[in-house]
């Protein structure tokens, strides 16, 4: 037996090294992982989970601090409280110009949060620290996945849908659990390329074209370019993320920081490519760096945004939802087809109409990084455009520039009473309020303010609304940067913008009218000095007096 | 040249009268230095005009950054020559050809208002030290001292915008400048076509623009002046 058992001993040597001989011809240098953990080898991991939450407690007993740092993101809290405005912003406050709000819709909303049975909002997420979804974000296996109305659990068998629209399928967590490392564009993109309910619906820079985007659709995250992944800008620390939509770094004046020094906590454009990125020693480069302090990176270096074939929303109208077909059945037309073949709906009777646009122009203002946003006791003025969300800036406050939008509009419901924005239960299969299960706007829009604990004076009415989506995702390669003539001419894309003057927008201002007519009477003069030479001397003129 | 300080130049050298014992030679009167002074200067403000247009939307025959880059490396340029120039002009003196003068300047201009339709002949005669008739000195005088500085003036403040940027009210006087660079510029295309235009009036168009090619003219010389350029300027007699 011991015989035998060094001589297999041998035999697994042998073959061992053949396989590691093999192993070196095929590969100069022996494949060595990245991590120091490789996870599939991890005792805690040999088993199959039942549940999301599981895994979790597997993940835990390793990384003991990792739930209490979720805990504190905003990704966890869906609360942010701005330090400028002091205003309590979030996911969990908020009214928007899509879905509307969280608040009585919970199990749908937060299907895409980064924990597990969040389905009240008038409470704070679950306490236990296996609530947290470790695997949404850390899943490299790809199969990983959350259903689109369970509150952020994972499909264990293949019924319903799953939070990007595809039909679920049974996930092997143990695979999953096995597979995780750090967070690439598939785990951030399940949930932000799918915001506002569909691909790229919300923000219009962020859509599934940036899974594996050309290099012409975003130079940073082509596998064709930088190949970076959402957290090469949005770096982490502790788990919360740099970068905020409520609270923008419009202007950042620190560029790179000190020579060799990498800044980790910022992602603006600036910390990496400094505050004079383009050539100093060019006449055009020296004119563009003049312009960085007035105007953004993005706004010419995001000439339209939606690129790379998904569409984004850009009119939503709830007022005109609730239409039936002729067999009584809720109306439902597909009418836009967008760049990869897909067709988009153009009505729902749940929803409303909808209008799309790809390559969008955005809208320009000026930008100081603030958001106001208005809140639902805030007093509205129907008879104009409501604005959801306030982008503050000016050109004289010295913090501001002008940044690119995408600019949402929005017909949505409102209390006509109050003069308020309404929160409205929308998602409910099984109730007797939820809009999209009734059709009754009264009954949803009194759920909804109940679930909210708002107040609602009963009457409601549709007021058309802005949203401001901030963009500045798919930055295109420099030569497809926005031409210096579309803002410098007339009508170009900052007509209108106060606070700025734009050379080469007036042909006809009042300097050039004077010059002008200066330039006229001396040509005039000479014109008629011209006749009277011709007339006077019967067509020799003084033209040739010897 | 005279030595003006202790002797006044005569009137035929002033142009005023015709010189009796003038001989007509041809004299180079146009170095090569003021020759290309010119002629730089012509072509810069050709392409300081049509980049000017462009960049004002007047004309979408070429691209706004080449068109910027073209004229601010032209108009950079076109600053250097006159500094060269200007240089050159007060070292030598030259510059007196330029000073404007009133001793008979109405003859010149009553010569353009009313003469030229009669087919009379030009009032002045150009001679070694005058080339420019009283008329002509007043206006590049008046080009040179007012029009020229504002000109680059305004287009110095205009491109270093960002140097300024944070005064009170910038983009507004941002205004002010690039409309009063842009009137003057106007008013600089007017004059082009007034200079060139009179270029075909007392000899032909052809005969006016020969001497700014070759650099020579035929002027009228003193006795004195032919012999002291044959003794010490060969160089500026051609036949």
């Amino acid at each position: 037996m011991r015989r035998f058992g060094l001589r297999a001993a041998g035999l697994a040597a042998i073959i061992g090294l053949v396989g590691a001989f093999g192993a070196a011809a095929q590969d100069s240098a022996p494949q060595i992982s990245e991590s120091t953990t490789d996870h599939s080898k991890l005792k805690e991991l040999q088993k199959d989970f039942a549940s999301g939450p599981e895994v979790t407690e597997a993940c835990l007993s390793c990384h003991t601090e990792a739930a209490t740092q979720v805990k504190h993101s905003v990704h966890w809290k869906w609360e942010f409280e701005n330090p400028s405005t002091g205003q309590l912003l979030g996911k969990s406050h908020v009214v928007n110009s899509f879905c509307g709000n969280v608040a009585s819709n919970e199990p749908r909303c937060t299907s895409c949060h980064v924990g597990y049975g969040w389905t009240d909002m008038s409470e704070p997420p679950p306490a236990q620290d296996a609530a947290v979804d470790c695997l949404v974000c850390h899943d490299t296996s790809g199969q990983y996945a959350k259903l689109d109305s369970a509150a952020g659990h994972p499909p264990m068998e293949a019924k319903g849908k799953t939070i990007t629209g595809a039909d679920a399928w049974a996930v092997d967590l143990k695979k999953a659990a096995q597979s995780v490392g750090q967070p690439t564009r598939e785990n951030c993109g399940s949930c932000h390329f799918y915001g506002g309910g569909g691909d790229n619906v919300k923000h219009g820079d962020l859509s599934s074209a940036l899974y594996h985007p050309p290099l012409d659709v975003d130079v940073h995250m082509s596998e064709d370019g930088e190949n970076f992944t959402c957290e090469t800008c949005h770096h982490s620390d502790k788990h919360v993320f740099a970068g905020s939509r409520y609270d923008v770094q419009a202007m950042d004046l620190e560029g790179t920081g000190k020579p060799g020094m990498m800044r980790k906590d910022v992602a603006t454009c600036e910390s990496c490519h400094g505050n004079s990125p383009h050539d100093a020693f060019s006449v055009t480069g020296m004119k563009l760096n003049d312009h960085v302090d007035r105007v953004a990176c993005q706004t010419c270096h995001i000439p339209s945004f939606a690129r790379g074939g998904i569409a984004t929303k850009t009119r939503w109208d709830w007022s005109t939802a609730g239409k039936m077909d002729e067999h009584g059945h809720p109306l439902h037309l597909n009418e836009y087809t967008q760049g990869d073949g897909k067709e988009l709906h153009t009505y729902l009777a749940t929803k409303g109409d909808f209008e799309y646009g790809e390559n969008v122009v955005p809208y320009y203002a000026w930008f100081n990084g603030q958001v106001e946003y208005t809140a639902t006791d805030q007093v509205i003025d129907p008879t104009q455009v409501v604005e959801i969300n306030r982008i503050e800036g000016s050109p004289d406050d010295g913090r501001s520039r002008i940044w690119p939008f995408k600019r949402m509009e929005g017909r949505q419901a409102y209390d006509s009473g109050l003069n308020h924005l309404v929160y409205s239960n929308v998602w409910g299969p099984t109730t007797d309020t939820a809009y999209w299960t009734n059709f009754d706007w009264a009954k949803a829009i009194e759920a909804g303010m109940k679930a909210a604990g708002a107040e609602y004076s009963g009457e409601y009415g549709f007021v058309d609304t802005y949203m401001y989506w901030p963009i500045t995702h798919m930055v295109a390669p420099a030569e497809d940067a926005v031409a210096c003539r579309e803002c410098h001419a007339q009508d170009g894309r900052m007509a209108g913008l106060a606070g700025v003057y734009m050379p080469g927008s007036n042909p006809t201002s009042r300097g050039a009218l004077i010059g002008i007519a200066f330039f006229l009477a001396m040509a005039s003069g000479v014109l008629l000095h011209t006749v009277i030479r011709v007339v006077a001397r019967g067509g020799k003129g003084g033209m040739n007096h010897d | 040249m005279t030595d003006q300080t202790t002797k006044p130049p005569a009137p035929f050298e002033r142009g005023l009268t015709p010189c009796p014992d003038c001989a007509e030679r041809e004299v180079m009167i146009y170095p090569r230095f003021e020759r290309l002074w010119h002629w730089s200067q012509a072509a810069s403000i050709m392409i300081l005009m049509f980049t000017g247009l462009g960049m004002n939307g007047v004309h979408n025959l070429i691209s706004f950054e080449l068109a910027v880059r073209l004229h601010t490396l032209v108009a950079l340029a076109l600053l250097l020559l006159w500094v060269f120039a200007t240089f050159w002009l007060f070292t030598t003196g030259n510059y007196k050809v330029f000073l404007p003068r009133v001793v008979g300047l109405f003859a010149v201009a009553r010569y353009y208002a009313f003469g030229v339709f009669k087919g009379e002949h030009h009032p002045y005669q150009k001679s070694l030290g005058q080339r420019l008739n009283p008329l002509q000195a007043l206006a590049y005088a008046a080009l040179k001292t007012v029009i020229f500085p504002l000109v680059w003036g305004s287009g110095l403040v205009y491109l270093t915008y960002n140097f300024w940027e944070t005064l009170p009210n910038a983009p507004f006087w941002l205004e002010v400048v690039a409309n009063i660079h842009l009137a003057v510029a106007y008013i600089v295309a007017g004059f082009v076509i007034l200079h060139v235009y009179l270029l075909t009036i007392g000899h032909s168009f052809r005969e006016g623009v020969r001497p700014m090619v070759v650099g020579t003219e035929t002027v009228a010389l003193t006795p004195e002046q032919e012999a002291y350029l044959e003794r010490h300027e060969t160089w500026r007699l051609v036949d």
